[in-house]
């Protein structure tokens, strides 16, 4: 018995073992091939340490290297700054979520805290939108978009997530009903209207919701390549993930530039990874809750 | 206590609501306040969700190229709908993925997640299998675009030195299953965890009992873990069929929607009828179409797993 139970856990030990290299393997792939050199890949397609050693690929990413030097290295001519597009990332995923974690969490404090009639009907409202799948309502919206002249555009890329999504009205109303009423209670016999309230108790209070649903937001608008691939093609405002898909289709069929694909690509997947060392616990207990949706 | 609160009673809403007489403002509750606190989402929703759900349903009773103004034509758009091929080709095409898909994620996922379970409290590990879900799809495609190339790719060139013939990943006949495995790579760990959090709910007693009975361990997780984890389980396949219904990022950085139309799935086309054919109305239509059949799936799932039940109750 004794015996045949720690063989079941060697098994699933070994299990689980390969299922983690499968998953990491991917990343060492592209970490490996993004300091290679691009014409020296085929004398080596499955080599595990670079195969040439060089820093080129990230150079011509970055746009710090010549046309020249790109080329010998089996780059494209065109010039590229993903440092453009970094920027342009973080502006809008921080815009977004600056916006609608706290538009959100206004709204969320109308439904748990506030009695109002019509309530339960406005929110039975939103939470539909849930069932939405999100191609039906983004043509529309990008017809809106474009008759606002907003087409390339931050405002243009951010506006549809900036002032709420169903998710995260939902997600914080949860938290805001299960705070204790006597603590506002007693905000309110200190003479505290409900913006007070609001500001100085319900939001303190809710730290750690209203930071996971910040981080949620954060990856999500992050990783997002539908809708800028739709109104942000436009260099000024491309962010990375739409950035990716055109230095993809850029690079000529016959020999793509591998290593400069995985370096952009690293590059473009590395602050998500820094946050996720960062803050891995609370993004790993978020599953569970996003999972109760 | 009692006089305090007396005494600060009058001070309370008379500040917030000065004018309304007290029988009004009773039946209004907190309604000047909850407005105030609840517009900017209400201008979202209002603009971005509502409008153009109605939108929708009016455009693609049109003929509408973005240019012009839209003209009205009925049910055009979805007469011809029933008689395109490659809409019954998308449907055809998308349904294999979602298929391949969701079975080898569902059962991959279950594995992992009894696995983590059984064996390990690590948040390391744990982190670990759900990476590939916080990086972007696009990202991920582009990685394994290049992993199974077809001269260079790492895989075929281990194919080959295990003595097979190279396999064309992204060629017609494959390029489904490996769009759908690609995406099951992204997603196992994800899924692991959100079964995970199901088997956690699941009382230590249950597993007592079976162990009293001298059940197996096969036998329990047949016969107890699955039963309990029932409605867990069809919240998570709801969610991962309607998501994956939605596949667009991966075939839009490697295939295209090719080799012909062998990837050309549902979302692809109607991307494809808006923004490189400018049928506007037509690809609303398509939308449409969409959204009846994801909610016809989601209700037929959510009755057919009974998901609002648990069995925990009964028993």
């Amino acid at each position: 018995m004794m015996a045949s139970i720690r063989w079941g856990r060697v098994a699933g030990w070994a299990v689980l073992v390969v299922v983690m290299a499968v998953t990491l393997f991917p990343f060492y792939w592209m970490l490996r091939t993004s300091f290679s050199s691009t014409r020296a890949l085929a004398g080596g397609a499955a080599d595990l340490l670079p195969v040439d050693f060089t820093l080129g690929a990230y150079r011509r990413v970055l746009g710090l290297s010549s046309t020249a030097e790109a080329v010998a290295e089996g780059g494209s001519s065109g010039t590229v700054s993903f440092w453009l597009y970094l920027r342009n990332s973080i502006v809008v995923s921080t815009t977004i979520t600056l916006g609608q974690v706290f538009f959100s969490s206004m709204a969320a404090y109308a439904f748990a805290r506030l009695r109002w009639p019509g309530r339960n009907a406005v929110f039975t409202v939103f939470v539909t939108a849930l069932m939405v799948p999100p191609i039906f309502t983004t043509l529309p919206n990008f017809v809106l978009v474009k008759e606002l002249g907003l087409l390339n555009t931050y405002l243009g890329i951010v506006l549809p997530q900036l002032l709420m999504t169903p998710f995260a009205v939902f997600f914080l109303r949860q938290f805001f009903l299960g705070i204790n009423g006597s603590v506002e209670e007693a905000a309110r016999i200190d003479g505290a209207g409900h913006v007070r309230t609001y500001f100085r108790i319900i939001l303190p209070m809710s730290r750690g919701p209203i930071a996971t649903l910040a981080i949620l937001t954060y990856i999500t608008s992050w990783n997002d390549y539908f809708w800028p691939l739709l109104v942000g093609k436009a260099e000024n405002v491309r962010v990375l993930t739409v950035a990716l898909g055109i230095f993809r289709s850029q690079t000529p069929q016959g020999s793509p530039d591998w290593a400069g694909l995985m370096a952009a690509t690293l590059f473009a997947a590395l602050p998500i990874m820094v946050l996720f060392a960062v803050l891995g616990r609370r993004v790993i207990d978020s599953i569970g809750y996003t999972g109760v949706k | 206590m009692t006089s305090d609160t007396v005494r600060a009673a009058p001070r309370l809403t008379p500040g917030t609501v000065p004018k309304i007489p007290p029988s009004r403002r009773r039946r209004l509750g907190d309604l000047p306040v909850a407005a105030l606190f609840i517009l900017p989402a209400a201008v979202g929703f209002a603009v971005f969700y509502l409008w153009p759900a109605v939108r929708g349903v009016y455009l693609s009773l049109t003929k509408y190229n973005v240019l012009t103004p839209p003209r009205f034509i009925g049910l055009d758009n979805y007469e011809r709908l029933l008689g395109d091929h490659l809409f019954w080709n998308a449907l055809k095409v998308t349904g294999e993925y979602v298929l391949i898909n969701i079975g080898t994620q569902t059962v991959i996922s279950m594995l992992l997640a009894v696995l983590l379970y059984r064996l390990t409290k690590s948040m390391l590990v744990r982190g670990i299998v759900l990476l590939p879900y916080l990086v972007a799809n696009v990202v991920v495609a582009l990685v394994w675009f290049w992993m199974l190339d077809f001269q260079l790719g790492v895989v075929n060139n281990v194919i080959e030195w295990l003595g097979f013939d190279r396999v064309a990943f992204f060629g017609s006949d494959w390029a489904i299953p490996t769009i759908a495995g690609i995406n099951t790579w992204r997603h196992m760990g994800y899924t692991a965890l959100l079964i995970f959090a199901g088997l956690q709910m699941i009382p230590p007693s249950v597993y007592e009992a079976a162990a009293i009975d001298g059940a197996s361990e096969w036998r329990t997780f047949w016969r107890v873990t699955l039963p309990l984890l029932r409605p867990v389980m069809a919240l998570v396949m709801v969610l991962s069929v309607i998501g994956s219904f939605q596949v667009f990022d991966t075939v839009a950085v490697t295939t295209g929607g090719g080799p012909i139309n062998a990837t050309r799935v549902i979302y692809f086309y109607i991307y494809d009828q808006a923004f490189n054919r400018f049928n506007f109305g037509y690809a609303a239509a398509l939308s449409s179409v969409l959204f009846v059949l994801l909610a016809g799936i989601a209700y037929l799932q959510m009755r057919l797993s009974r998901a609002a039940e648990s069995d925990l109750r009964g028993s």
